[in-house]
Order: structure tokens, then C-alpha cells, then sequence
């Protein structure tokens, strides 16, 4: 029951966009689409629980002087391996997503759980918390793809439902911004009615 | 490539925190007031081109001349962050002052993407060691001038009357949005 709390927290409560405001670079740059917006979150996903795992499994070796280091160290390596594999594999997500895969490495919410979570907890709860915040980010910027793409290209997950171009605004920067926050409000709010 | 256009173009046409979307959490975070934000460009100003020269010099005679141009993301993030070390250690000595004024602000660069994105957007662009310098010191102005400009903007908002669960930072977000629209004015000059 605790790893079932453990989990689902990242979601609505302690949701990395929505409620702690952390990893925004990558939430507000490449959610244009909810494609997009996925791929980027479960890239964020795999890098977090990768780093979760090891962090959790080596903390007693680390000495606490050089901890963060070797975290980004750590954090850095995963980067690189999804890096490489989407580049291989997926390479039309890659270009998409761009600048924004390296940037996984300086994520706030990356460091912030390693340190704050998995350096202090066990290698099951340090997975699930791991997939729980992963999936809470993944969520949100799906979510928030999803609204600039219906809004700005009259399209969602790339299948069209409006003819013409929708309302561009939301495609370019201002919209991000400008969806982001009325969606914080949403939540918000739907977390006072709970 | 021309200085100024690198200039115009860092700072106002694809502002790095508007338009690219780098640096946005000291964007919201240390944007209460404008004396914290212009310390926190300060730090940045400094920080980014020293870090944007280092990663030059490692990018093109380490990286590239060893063909390991893989390991880019794990060197150029340790660089920075020893270098934010190294540049605390060394002003803490050197001018108190200036360590007065920017101190706090310098362990949170490491985690600022604005650092890490100008320095592998200036090797993307294929720049050379004059460029990525001028690249750098404009972005990093240009982040200033976002950075002051919002948080001059979030001084008045404090004393408008918000509605209860946009108070905070769905408003700021909001703002900036419109910020942003600004910003999108200077669109197509270079």
C-alpha cells in the first residue's frame, strides 16, 4: 500500500510540472505536439529510474563531499545512452526534440530526486519513485501537448480534425507559457475540490 | 557571420529564455525582485562565457581530434560544474565584493540549461573562438534583459488583486507568455 502512495504521488499532489515546477525547460520547449510531449517524457522517464536504480545501489560508496558530481556523472551516462539509441533508432524524435535530449543531464527534477529520494531509500522504492515522478512528468507534457497541439494545429497526436491552421499563437513560444499557466490554474483548482 | 548580427539576433530575435526556452527555472525562480535578477545575470554573464570558452577549446582539441565526440554531454556538463566551483573559489579570493554581490547565485548555475544549451548550440552553429565568445556574452545579455524586464513586470503584479488559484506562478507564466508575444515583434529583422 506504501509503494502504491510511493507511486502515484507524482501524479496530481507532487506532479513535477504542476505542483513542485521542476524540469520546465524541456515541458515548455518541445510540447508543440502531444507526440512530442510523450517522447520527451519517457525519455525523462528511463533516465530517472536508470539513475534512481544506481544512485540507490551505490550510495553507501559514495562519499558525501563529492555526491552531486557523481550523480550528474551518473544522470550523464543514461543521457548519453538514450541519446545514442533514439539518434539510431528514432531519429525523427531526435530531430524534433533537439537540444532538449542533452538538456535531460541539467533537468532539476532528474538531480532533485537522486538526491532528495534515492540517496536516502531503498532500491524498490527508489524504482517506483522513479516511475511514479517519470510518469507524473511524462503526463503533464503529454497533457500540455496535447492542448497547444488541439489549440494551435487543430490536430491531435498528428491526426487532423480541423481543416486550416488553428490558432498559431500556441504552436509558438507565448502560447507555451500562456498554456502552462492556465493549466496550473486547472490544477490548482482541482486540487482545492479534492 | 557578422558580430552584430549574432548580437541582435542572441538578444532579441531568438531571446534565449522567450524564444528557446532556456533558463526558465531562475526565469520564474529569482525573478521576485530586480536586484536579485540583475545579480543573477551577472553570475550568469560571467559563468556562460567562461563556460562557453572552455567547451570550445575541449570541443575541437580533445573531442573532435580523439573522435569521441559521444562523450560530449558527460565532459561539457563536468566542466561547467567544476568550472562554477573553480570561478566561486577564485572570487571568494580575488574580489570579495563582486562575491558579495553574486555569491549565492553561483551554485545554482550549474543547474541552469541556459549554460550547457549555449555551449553545444555554438558548436552546433559551427562558430569559431571569437564567435562562440561574442554568441556567448549575448545570450547571456539577452537573458538579463528578459530576466530584469520580468521581474520588474512581477514588483507591480504583487500589488494587483489575482484570483485565488492563479496567484503565484500561473500568473507569472501567463505574463511571460505575453512577454514572449512582445518579443515576437522583433521576429524577421535579421
Amino acid at each position: 500500500m506504501d509503494q502504491l502512495k510511493n507511486f502515484t504521488k507524482g501524479f496530481i499532489r507532487e506532479n513535477p510540472v504542476f505542483a513542485l515546477f521542476l524540469g520546465l525547460c524541456p515541458t515548455l520547449g518541445v510540447t508543440t505536439t502531444a507526440i512530442n510531449g510523450l517522447g520527451m517524457g519517457l525519455a525523462t522517464t528511463f533516465v530517472l529510474v536508470m539513475s534512481n536504480i544506481v544512485v540507490s545501489l551505490i550510495k553507501n560508496f559514495i562519499p558525501d563531499k563529492v555526491r552531486i558530481p557523481s550523480f550528474i556523472v551518473i544522470i550523464a551516462s543514461f543521457v548519453t545512452i538514450v541519446e545514442l539509441t533514439m539518434q539510431a533508432y528514432i531519429p525523427s524524435l531526435f530531430d524534433a526534440l533537439g537540444l532538449f535530449i542533452p538538456l535531460i543531464v541539467v533537468n532539476c527534477l532528474v538531480l532533485g530526486r537522486a538526491e532528495a529520494f534515492a540517496s536516502k531509500n531503498n532500491l524498490l522504492s527508489s524504482i517506483v519513485d522513479g516511475m511514479g515522478m517519470g510518469l507524473g512528468f511524462s503526463f503533464a507534457l503529454t497533457l500540455l501537448g496535447a492542448v497547444r497541439e488541439i489549440l494551435g494545429s487543430g490536430s491531435i497526436f498528428g491526426f487532423k480534425f480541423i481543416e486550416g491552421d488553428g490558432m498559431l499563437i500556441f504552436i509558438l513560444s507565448p502560447g507555451a507559457f500562456i498554456a502552462l499557466g492556465y493549466l496550473i490554474v486547472i490544477v490548482n483548482k482541482f486540487k482545492k475540490g479534492a | 557571420m557578422e558580430y552584430i548580427i549574432i548580437i541582435i539576433s542572441a538578444i532579441f530575435v531568438n531571446n534565449i529564455v522567450l524564444n528557446k526556452f532556456l533558463g526558465i527555472c531562475p526565469f520564474i525562480g529569482v525573478s521576485g525582485r530586480i536586484e536579485t535578477s540583475i545579480g543573477m545575470s551577472g553570475a550568469v554573464l560571467f559563468v556562460m562565457t567562461i563556460a562557453t570558452l572552455v567547451t570550445y577549446l575541449i570541443q575541437n582539441y580533445i573531442l573532435e581530434p580523439f573522435n569521441i565526440g559521444f562523450m560530449q554531454t558527460i565532459t561539457f556538463i563536468l566542466v561547467i560544474a567544476s568550472l562554477v566551483q573553480l570561478v566561486e573559489i577564485i572570487l571568494k579570493k580575488v574580489s570579495p565584493s563582486l562575491y558579495q554581490a553574486l555569491g549565492i547565485f553561483l551554485p545554482l548555475i550549474t543547474t541552469n540549461c541556459a549554460v550547457l544549451g549555449v555551449a553545444i548550440m555554438a558548436g552546433q552553429q559551427e562558430l569559431n573562438l571569437m564567435e562562440s565568445i561574442v554568441y556567448a556574452i549575448a545570450n547571456s545579455i539577452g537573458f538579463g534583459l528578459a530576466l530584469v524586464t520580468f521581474a520588474g513586470i512581477r514588483e507591480h503584479l504583487d500589488l494587483a488583486d489575482v484570483p485565488g488559484p492563479m496567484k503565484g506562478v500561473p500568473i507569472a507564466f501567463v505574463v511571460a507568455g505575453l512577454l514572449a508575444m512582445a518579443f515576437m515583434g522583433f521576429a524577421g529583422i535579421v
